[in-house]
């Protein structure tokens, strides 16, 4: 089991730590509720260390991308990022992806932790003929995420950029409380943030500033417990939930992530062209109607009808919005907003809604 | 954490109170975390001692609960429908679950005091 830098701080703040996609990680120090409502009115600290980071350098970095990922990061300007997905020859997601351009021929690509050895197996093996150098730089560097409506005011302090010049999806290579940092405005919560990518070691004194910082603000140290609701009441997708090698980006209403556009050939080109029209499922938004709260893997049925049509890939009860909601595949053709369905809750089914997503959007 | 000497305890975490009503320990509450969901049986179905009658869902995840002892059932606590937070913060009094008729008096033996079962979950 791999451990982050920050391991040590996690267990005197008394977290709660889990197996989670090979590393021990904490899924929550004082309490899932009150960290996910930090985040949304205050900050959360957040250590994201497990995350992959893949380095791609060379003459042909970007018309590599351009290949390897469905998106053209070779029209990203330098210092800007953009989500991304790469997928196999048959269309399927293989993972989702951040990726920036932090020079005209070096882009740093994240992966999620489950997927990192995936991701940089898969992007080796599409490196022939491409004049790139590939360097998973994963295990030896670290990821804070602050998030929250003050992060930047905690942040500004320790920072010698003027964060209000920082865009959202944006990526600036500066120091950050004496260290080296990857500074970018990107997250995975819904609210505005940043993440601080570092050398492993140095992230020991981002975390030990902002969370001393932070305090008087209402920053809160936050586990992967919350960082899940929080994503999901953001209507963003988790690989492994609501992304797989079973589904399409147009099955999880993510097509228009696909540059078809772009110039010359990418891997998976022909078969998402094909599946473009014809999803098999759509993910929609659920909220639940009557009682109990959906699970992963939960069936999600018709009304009255006996065999299940779907089944929900996330679901909890939301902190902010005082409701059970879900994401589920559903049939296309039951995916229109206002379908009622049902969800299989153990014994009983309970009533449930398509409605459009996010389920949660700040106020700005 | 506390674990009154008048209740007896199951290795599953439940505590079993001399006129058969069950709850769960401080050591669950603190384990499970924000509980947001609380599903019992009716009044009058049987439950059978080690196996769940029913679950407790935080936030994040979905908890079986374990009968400490077989019996029937012959109260619940319906007000944890609208307040299932009410486990969290009174465990041994107004969070209690149900009440059982316990049905075999010998398998109260294979409960452990407030003693044994905080050394129990010292060890693990």
């Amino acid at each position: 089991m791999h451990q982050t830098a920050l391991v040590d701080r996690h267990r005197a703040l008394g977290a709660k730590l889990i197996p989670f996609a090979g590393w021990e990680m904490p899924v929550q120090y004082q309490g899932l509720v009150e960290e996910h409502k930090a985040v949304r009115s205050a900050a959360g600290l957040f250590d994201l260390s497990h995350m992959g980071e893949l380095w791609l350098e060379g003459p042909d970095a970007g018309r590599f991308l351009d290949f390897a990922v469905v998106t053209a990061p070779s029209k990203l300007a330098v210092g800007k990022a953009h989500y991304s997905m790469i997928c196999a020859a048959d269309g399927s997601v293989m993972d989702d992806l951040i990726i920036y351009r932090l020079g005209e021929h070096r882009f740093l690509v994240v992966s999620n932790a489950s997927n990192f050895e995936t991701v940089g197996a898969a992007l080796r093996e599409r490196l022939p003929g491409f004049d790139v150098r590939f360097d998973d730089a994963s295990m030896r560097t670290s990821l804070v995420a602050i998030q929250g409506p003050k992060s930047a005011a905690i942040l500004q302090p320790f920072i010698g950029v003027d964060l209000s010049t920082i865009k959202y999806y944006s990526g600036l290579e500066t120091s950050a409380c004496g260290v080296p940092v990857l500074l970018a405005r990107t997250g995975y919560t819904g609210e505005d943030g940043f993440e601080l990518f570092t050398a492993w070691d140095d992230a020991a004194v981002v975390w030990d500033t902002l969370l001393k910082a932070g305090e008087a603000e209402g920053l809160v140290p936050a586990g992967l417990g919350a960082r899940d609701t929080l994503r999901l009441e953001a209507g963003m997708p988790l690989y492994g939930q609501e992304l797989d090698r079973a589904t399409t980006p147009f099955e999880a209403n993510l097509g228009r992530v696909v540059k078809f556009e772009k110039e010359g050939d990418f891997v998976g080109r022909e078969a998402l062209a094909a599946a473009k029209d014809h999803p098999r499922k759509t993910l929609v938004a659920l909220k639940l109607t009557g009682r109990g709260i959906a699970r992963t893997g939960y069936p999600v049925y018709l009304p009255a009808a006996a065999e299940a049509a779907g089944v929900v890939t996330s679901g909890t009860t939301s902190p902010t919005l005082g409701y059970a909601i879900a994401m589920a595949y559903v049939p296309p053709a039951q995916s229109a907003l206002g379908t009622q369905v049902e969800i299989g809750i153990r014994a009983q089914r309970a009533t449930a809604e398509v409605i459009a997503l996010p389920f949660y959007r700040r106020s700005t | 954490m506390e674990y009154p000497d008048n209740l007896k305890y199951s290795v599953e975490h439940e505590w079993l109170a001399t006129d058969g009503t069950v709850g769960i320990t401080a050591f669950a509450v603190e384990q499970i975390g924000d509980i947001v969901f609380v599903e019992l049986p009716a009044v009058g179905s049987e439950v059978v001692a080690t196996k769940p009658f029913g679950v407790i869902e935080s936030v994040k995840a979905v908890s079986e609960l374990f009968a400490p002892v077989s019996g029937k059932v012959i109260a619940v606590n319906t007000s944890l429908g609208d307040a299932p937070e009410t486990v969290a913060s009174d465990c041994y009094g107004a969070g209690w679950l149900i009440k059982i008729e316990p049905s075999k008096p010998d398998e109260l033996l294979a409960l452990r005091d407030s003693a044994a079962y905080q050394a129990m979950i010292a060890a693990s």
